[in-house]
């Protein structure tokens, strides 16, 4: 985390001091001078011509394209063009809607097929966080909202258990705002901090992976700045797949954007490339908001 | 512009209605209130402690209580509530969680829908059919049987009913940590539904503590205290049921005042149910 990265406002301060007080409303600037090098990081997620249908309706249509580790890919898209979906085929959520199923293709993570009927889909999920679009706490304490995916593989060791709650808590800026009452009900939170809660529950159990479904799209300016300068920080650690509706958003904090249209990819490419240079005219007339 | 007000047909209609609404809001009310205030002006009155712990009276003996009958009832809701309410939670948790929308699911909830319109005797006659007929045997097991058949339908209703209310985000939270499913059940969508399924069981209970018919059926009714749960026992609902009937003042006197106590029991346990819900959120 204390590695330097100049894009970010946080960087000349540890991260402990960062979180007491909102530091600016100035925000990162997009695009990092070593890109080029850190556009060629290795694939840790293949998504190989996938088709996806939800009953009768195909969501999703050839969809192909790799996702680089350590690296913030964006999904970008109207409402409806499958973003989410394809999202939620990542750490198969999708199986808990009838009728869903991927048609055609497959999804490789670190090269396993995580489609492949003896994969363990609750290792998975471990092994790939995901932060949804409406802050979600369970009505528990903040402690053990924490803690929560531990005690699911049966951790009972107390110091362990703290050790990680503080780490996990740290690791996504509240710790300071919330350690003298750690065990209080998380409901009792603002937006945003729930929202940080979510983050720090998921990483808690050390993904690989963090899939963020429209993480800010319910949180005011002020937290939305405080959560995309976490995924800055994330970024050193997790790769970091995020759905947003909000071209700034992406702008900012992605390296890489996939623009999705009815259920196809249109574009991907470095996040600095479409939003300055697109190739497709579609992806053009979305970015610009002439879209239609 | 004229805004004053000018009287007119929809306006007349409108207060018509008010006043309609009004009406029959306070003739709901008429029964239920003078219910409460008869049962209070003839039960109170003639309530001795002693009747908690004492007998009931021989025909045209003076005093005694209904000791017996109290403890009958506890136990007999007691029996119902331990029979129906793990199976009511577990069918409430396979049709919300385990078969949501699927044709099974359909049918089930259907046959409680229709279960929790039996009419109570036939859960007397048809537990006295299996058990008593069978057994030669009146008995509290059987009584305690007969009023859970009548709890059950409540009890699934309205586990369903609050497990649905857990939104799903909450569940998905849970599975996207790597837990399956029964372990997001345990530890997120029943402890998140638990005041509402309380809320439900309360109303099965006071359901059951007034019937009287199953338990005519299958319990029976003694004068005793209660010794094995393979004997018959005294209840409150058949002894009011069995005193009010009788042309001697004590014995009738005592029906109110059974009625009285067994009003003040369901109330004292709903809200003793309700502190401890509110307590443990």
């Amino acid at each position: 985390m204390s590695q330097p990265q100049p894009t970010t406002i946080m960087d000349e301060t540890t991260p402990t001091l960062q979180t007491a007080e909102i530091t600016s409303m100035q925000v990162a600037a997009p695009i990092a001078s070593d890109k080029a090098a850190r556009l060629n990081a290795p694939t840790i997620i293949d998504i190989d011509k996938v088709d996806f249908h939800y009953g009768q309706n195909k969501a999703l249509h050839g969809i192909n394209f790799p996702i680089k580790e350590k690296l913030v890919t964006a999904f970008i898209g109207p409402s409806g063009c499958g973003k989410s979906t394809l999202l939620r085929c990542l750490n198969r959520m999708n199986d808990l809607v009838d009728g869903a199923r991927i048609g055609a293709g497959s999804i490789k993570i670190s090269g396993v097929d995580i489609y492949d009927p003896n994969v363990d889909v609750i290792e998975l999920r471990k092994r790939v966080g995901m932060v949804f679009q409406k802050s979600n706490p369970f009505p528990k304490s903040i402690y053990e909202n924490v803690v929560y995916g531990l005690r699911l593989q049966g951790v009972k060791d107390k110091t362990r258990l703290d050790e990680t709650v503080e780490r996990s808590l740290r690791g996504a800026a509240l710790w300071e705002e919330v350690r003298d009452r750690l065990h209080t009900s998380a409901l009792g939170l603002s937006g945003g901090q729930q929202q940080r809660l979510c983050i720090a529950r998921a990483i808690a159990v050390e993904p690989e992976i963090i899939l963020m479904d429209e993480p800010c799209s319910a949180l005011d300016p002020i937290a939305t700045v405080k959560v995309e300068e976490l995924i800055h920080e994330l970024k050193q650690d997790y790769t970091i797949v995020i759905v947003t509706h909000n071209m700034q958003q992406a702008g900012r904090c992605s390296d890489i954007t996939a623009f999705f249209y009815m259920g196809k990819l249109i574009e991907i490419d470095s996040t600095e490339k479409i939003f300055t240079n697109p190739g497709q005219k579609q992806t053009e007339d979305y970015i610009s908001g002439r879209f239609g | 512009m004229d805004l004053t007000r000018k009287l007119r047909w929809r306006t007349i209609f409108s207060r018509g209605m008010d006043g309609l609404v009004g009406l029959l809001t306070l003739a709901a009310l008429v029964p239920l209130v003078s219910v409460l205030y008869m049962v209070i002006r003839k039960g109170a009155g003639n309530f001795r402690w002693s009747m908690l712990w004492e007998l009931p009276p021989a025909a045209g003996v003076e005093g005694g209580g209904f000791g017996n009958a109290l403890v009958g009832t506890l136990i007999l809701v007691g029996i119902g509530t331990l029979a129906s309410l793990p199976i009511g939670v577990l069918t409430a948790i396979f049709l919300t969680e385990y078969s949501l929308g699927s044709k099974s699911a359909r049918i089930i909830r259907f046959c409680a829908k229709i279960l929790s319109g039996l009419p109570s005797i036939l859960a007397g006659v048809f537990i006295f059919g299996v058990l008593v007929a069978t057994t030669r045997q009146f008995s509290v097991i059987a009584g305690g049987l007969a009023l859970g058949i009548l709890m059950l339908p409540i009890i699934i209703l309205a586990t369903e009913e609050a497990l649905l209310r857990v939104p799903r985000f909450l569940r998905e939270a849970s599975l996207a940590l790597g837990a399956n499913r029964t372990q997001t059940v345990l530890f997120i969508t029943l402890p998140a539904a638990g005041p509402a399924i309380i809320t439900g069981v309360m109303l099965a209970v006071a359901r059951a503590a007034g019937e009287t018919a199953p338990i005519i059926f299958t319990a029976l009714f003694t004068s005793y205290w209660i010794h094995s749960l393979t004997e018959p026992t005294a209840s409150m609902s058949v002894l009011i049921y069995n005193f009010a009937s009788v042309p001697y003042d004590n014995m009738v006197n005592m029906a109110w005042t059974a009625s009285f106590v067994l009003v003040l029991v369901v109330l004292v346990t709903n809200i003793v149910s309700h502190f401890v819900v509110n307590r443990s959120k």
